[in-house]
Order: C-alpha cells, then structure tokens, then sequence
C-alpha cells in the first residue's frame, strides 16, 4: 500500500489541482512512498476502545449570532488583490 | 550595536517621555540593517511604523499614556496579516499579496501601542524546520553562519538574537517557535491551544496551529502573551484566558514536581545535549523541586501521527491558493482547470507540493481510515498518557531537539530525516498543552534550548517554571 506507482503519483496530482514536473513525481515517488512507510508504525497500535480527537481542547459546536458585523474592510480593499477583474467581478477562465 | 531593555522598560520610558517611539522605531531600523546579512527579514514596514511611532509620541505629548508596549518595535513573521506591506508567508503564491485586515494577534499588540517594524523569513507556508524551504532565501543562524536557524520561524528567531527588535511573533504548529528558540538561544512560547487567536495568521494545520511569541527573556515573552491572548470573536477555536496577568510570575519551585520525560532522554539524543539538559534538572533539583521521571510510552509515535494529520490539514487549507481571488496566477491558462494547476505548480514550493500530496493521498476514499482516522485515535491515546502524567507531575520537562542547530543544506535531500528533526515538540501540538524553550548552555558555541510543558490552560504556572530556571542557570 505505502510503495506509490508513478501513476498513484499522477493520479494524486491531479487530484491536488497541482501540475508536477517529471522531475517532482519521480522524487516524490520515491519521498512519499519512504514517508508513508515510516508513518505505518501505526498499524499495529492497539487503539481498542479509543476515540479519535479532532478538536484538542472540547470545544463543540462553537456558533454566533447571525448578525451582520462591521468589520471596517470595505469592498475596494477586498477586491484590490484580485488577478483579474472586470468592474466589481472576480474574473476567472471558461470553464470548458 | 544598542541593545533593549526589557519590553516593560521600554514601554514605561515611552509613557515618561524619557525616550520616544520614534527612536525606538528608529533603532530598530538601524539594527535590521547591520544586521542584514543575515536574511532574517523579507521586508520592512517602515513608513507605518514611522507613522505610528508619531502618533504615539504625540499622544503621550498630549499626556495620556500610550499602552502597556508603548514604542515597543517588534517582528512578525511573514504569515501574519499586516498593514504597511506585503504578506507572503515566504512563498512566491502570496508574493504581492496586501492584507486587507490584520491578524488579531498584531491588532491586539497595536492596541497597547506596540509598532511592527518588519516581517521575518519562515519556510513557505511554515513548512520546515529551517527556513530553507523559503520560497526566498535561507536565514543565517546569528552564532554560525554556516548554520539554519531552525524552523520554521527562523526569521523571528534570529531577529531576537541578533536584536533587531525587543520581541518577534512566530507559529508554532510542531515546533516552528520552539526548534528555532532552541537553536538561537532565545525564550520561545508556544501557548495552550487556542489561547491566542489565529484569525489573520496564513492557517497550515488547524487542530494544531498556535501563535506565541520570541523574546530575550520570559518576563519579556510572557508580557507579549498576556497583551494577545483571549477570546476573538474571529477564531471560534479562541478559549477564555486566565483571569490572573500571565506576567503574574511565582518563582518559588518548592515542591513542584517535575517529570524527567524518559523517552526524550535516550537513544538519538547527542550526549553533549544531554550533558546540559541534566544540569539543568539538577539546578531545579537543588531548589526544592521534586524530579521523577516520567513515560509516555505512544511518544515514539507522534512524529508519525502528526505528518498524517498535518499533511492532511494543509492540504485542505492550501486549496485555497487557487489563482483566481488572490495570489499568483498564471495568466497564460486558457481554461479554469488549467489555471488553477498553473497557478498551484508555479506559485506552490516543493515542500508545500508534497504536503498537499501526503495529505491528500490520507484522506482520500479507502485510505482515510487506515491513516487519517488511526492518526486521530493514536492521538487520543496522547492526550491520554499525558493527563495521566499531570495527574503524577506538574511539569514535563525535556530537551527542545536532539542536537543543536545543523548546517545549512545537511538535510535538504532527504525529506523523512528534515522531519525527524521535530521529534521533541510535535507532542504539544497533538495534546494543545503550552510549551517553552528556554536557553540552557552551549554546546561548542550553539544554544541548546530546554523544554517545559504544562497541562492545558497552566501558562501562567508553565511561564513561572521557566522563569525561575532562567534565575537559575545565570
């Protein structure tokens, strides 16, 4: 299971949304692949009756008023770090 | 060059009018350029600074007191959101980026009068532990420049030790604040997760990140703590501060019961390390305090646990570097999809890449059991070796790292052996417990840092420790 394919590679880029060299998925090949086996000193950890912990301190369902706030940011400085704009638009490639 | 005065002595010379924000500002300038060599910064926010410093000084002209850090310069590093220039958390997706608010964290130092002069050099997104991830340049370590020193905060570190500013901000989320601490000689504080608020810090890990702060001394780190910490409506992880000042220090160590952890202390250790980590112990010994050594048997695990959760974390945060609302985007994509990759495989590191694989690769259908979901259970099994412990000592004590800082390039090829350098302070992200570094001796002119931790909300007592070892090792 830990050793990738140059495929399992491709397949996880894609997946990433990343483009990678064919110089990067043959390094991570072989880097994640010796990565995954070191983590799999897990698999034989006894963890019967356990929970898993996603949140350290026991906070639950944190929410807020549904109120809208005035953080002081206005539009314009919202928009300024847009790569590409039209009008008050966020402008983005065509889909297809 | 000048050096500073402790941060509550600076801030009241300000109030007094004995000495002006201005110079203070001034000073730190002065210093970041002597110093440049070293790359701790990616860039100044000189002209705010200035600007600020001003107003500060005409209001305590006006004869109203300006804060409890008033003219205090101090250093982010460069994944906090701030006004006056550029945030690029070292990495070349956000180079360019203006922050149209800032984090929480800096507008609460601002709030007591505190200037941020300078942004400090991290690996990119904080994905290191030695800077030479940065998407820009390696930092210098300030005692061997040969060295890294360590990560991912370095820039931070670094501006500390070489006095650039009285105090910097770091994020620990395995480390970053501890492991550069450790290898610079500074006090580094990573607080009880959630205590001060992310809402404006570039997020990596989420159940992991906290911010702290890097100072020459803990009465200078636990100030800066108690100026940022508490509730913010904008971080919902944000948990209640203690009610008492964290500058409220006790440093009688009488009968505190401090635990040797067993598992730092053995195999991988450098033996010159250890030499001084026991010096330490037998210094706190020798004034009152009760050692005992303590096991947590899953330690040895956590390294494993924390590169499948973090990777993990990342990969879903870093989605969001996406081309089309900030950041870099290649302008040459004909499609969305082909933006979207252009964008990621130019603007992303190599380091950052292969997180979001890792991660994305644990998470994905069929896999998310085997490693995401056994990661988080293996953790529990942490928490739970830990309150266990607590309920035995009042402290866990061991060393930062295994060794002192390395030289630059040592572990650049090898990512498995650059992530084993986190081994000693990865546990305290997994468990949210505080945890400092502080110096302890040297080692053939390198600091050596040693490393306290507390239970979950102890920061004040945890504080209090280290500062009474500070006494002690003088």
């Amino acid at each position: 299971m830990a050793n990738l394919t140059r495929e399992d590679i491709l397949k996880l880029a894609k997946l990433s949304r990343l483009k990678l060299s064919d110089a990067e998925v043959e390094e991570f090949t072989a880097e994640i692949s010796e990565i995954l086996q070191y983590v799999q000193m897990l698999d034989d950890v006894d963890t019967t009756g356990l929970k898993p912990t996603y949140q350290v301190t026991g906070l639950t369902n944190v929410s807020r008023p549904d109120e809208i706030s005035d953080y002081g940011i206005s539009q314009e400085d919202l928009l300024k770090n847009l790569p590409a704009r039209d009008k008050n638009y966020i402008k983005v490639r065509k889909m297809l | 060059m000048d050096t500073w005065a402790p941060i509550a002595d600076i801030a009241a010379a300000v109030n007094d009018g004995k000495t002006t924000a201005s110079e203070n500002v001034e000073k730190a300038l002065q210093n970041i350029e002597d110093k440049a060599e070293f790359k701790a910064i990616i860039s100044l926010t000189a002209d705010r600074a200035r600007k600020r410093a001003k107003q500060i000084d005409e209001h305590v002209k006006s004869g109203k007191p300006a804060g409890r850090l008033a003219g205090v310069p101090f250093i982010a590093k460069d994944n906090f959101l701030t006004f006056g220039g550029e945030t690029t958390a070292a990495s070349n997706i956000l180079k360019g980026f203006n922050a149209p608010y800032q984090s929480t964290a800096v507008e609460n130092l601002e709030a007591e009068g505190a200037i941020c002069v300078a942004k400090a050099n991290l690996d990119a997104f904080a994905h290191g532990s030695s800077t030479e991830n940065s998407d820009f340049f390696t930092t210098l370590n300030p005692h061997d420049k040969t060295r890294v020193p360590g990560g991912s905060s370095g820039g931070s570190a670094a501006a500390v030790v070489l006095g650039m500013a009285p105090f910097a901000l770091g994020s620990d989320t395995g480390g970053s604040i501890r492991l550069p601490a450790s290898f610079t000689g500074c006090v580094g504080y990573k607080p009880t997760y959630g205590l001060v608020s992310r809402s404006g810090v570039v997020a990596m890990a989420s159940s992991l990140d906290c911010i702290g702060p890097f100072a020459r001394t803990v009465s200078d780190a636990a100030i800066v703590l108690d100026v940022m910490s508490g509730k913010d409506p904008l971080d919902s992880t944000t948990i209640e501060r203690s009610k008492n000042s964290y500058t409220d220090l006790e440093l009688d160590v009488e009968g505190k019961t401090i635990g040797i952890i067993k598992e730092y202390m053995g195999e991988g250790l450098e033996p010159e390390v250890r030499k001084l980590i026991d010096a330490g112990v037998e210094k706190l010994k020798n004034a009152g305090a009760v050692i005992k050594e303590v096991s947590l048997p899953s330690l040895p695990l956590a390294l494993a646990v924390y590169y499948i959760i973090c990777p993990a974390e990342v990969s879903s945060n870093l989605s969001r570097y996406d081309g089309q609302r900030f950041g870099y985007s290649d302008l040459d994509a004909k499609t969305l999809e082909e933006s979207y990759e252009m964008s990621r495989e130019k603007g992303f590191g190599r380091e950052a890449k292969r997180r979001i694989m890792i991660g994305t690769y644990v998470l994905s259908s069929g896999y998310y059991d085997a490693y995401y979901k056994k990661a988080q259970t293996v953790r529990t099994k942490l928490i739970n070796e830990f309150s266990a412990a607590f309920k035995e000592v009042d402290f866990l004590l061991g060393p930062t790292a295994p060794s002192t800082a390395f030289k630059i390039g040592e572990n650049v090829d090898d990512p498995l052996k650059m992530y084993l350098i986190d081994i000693m302070t990865v546990a305290a992200n997994l468990v949210g417990v505080p945890s400092i570094s502080v110096p302890c001796g040297m080692v053939e002119g390198l600091p050596v840092g040693l490393q306290l931790m507390a239970a979950q909300t102890c920061d004040r007592e945890l504080l209090s420790l280290a500062k009474a070892f500070e006494e002690l090792n003088v």
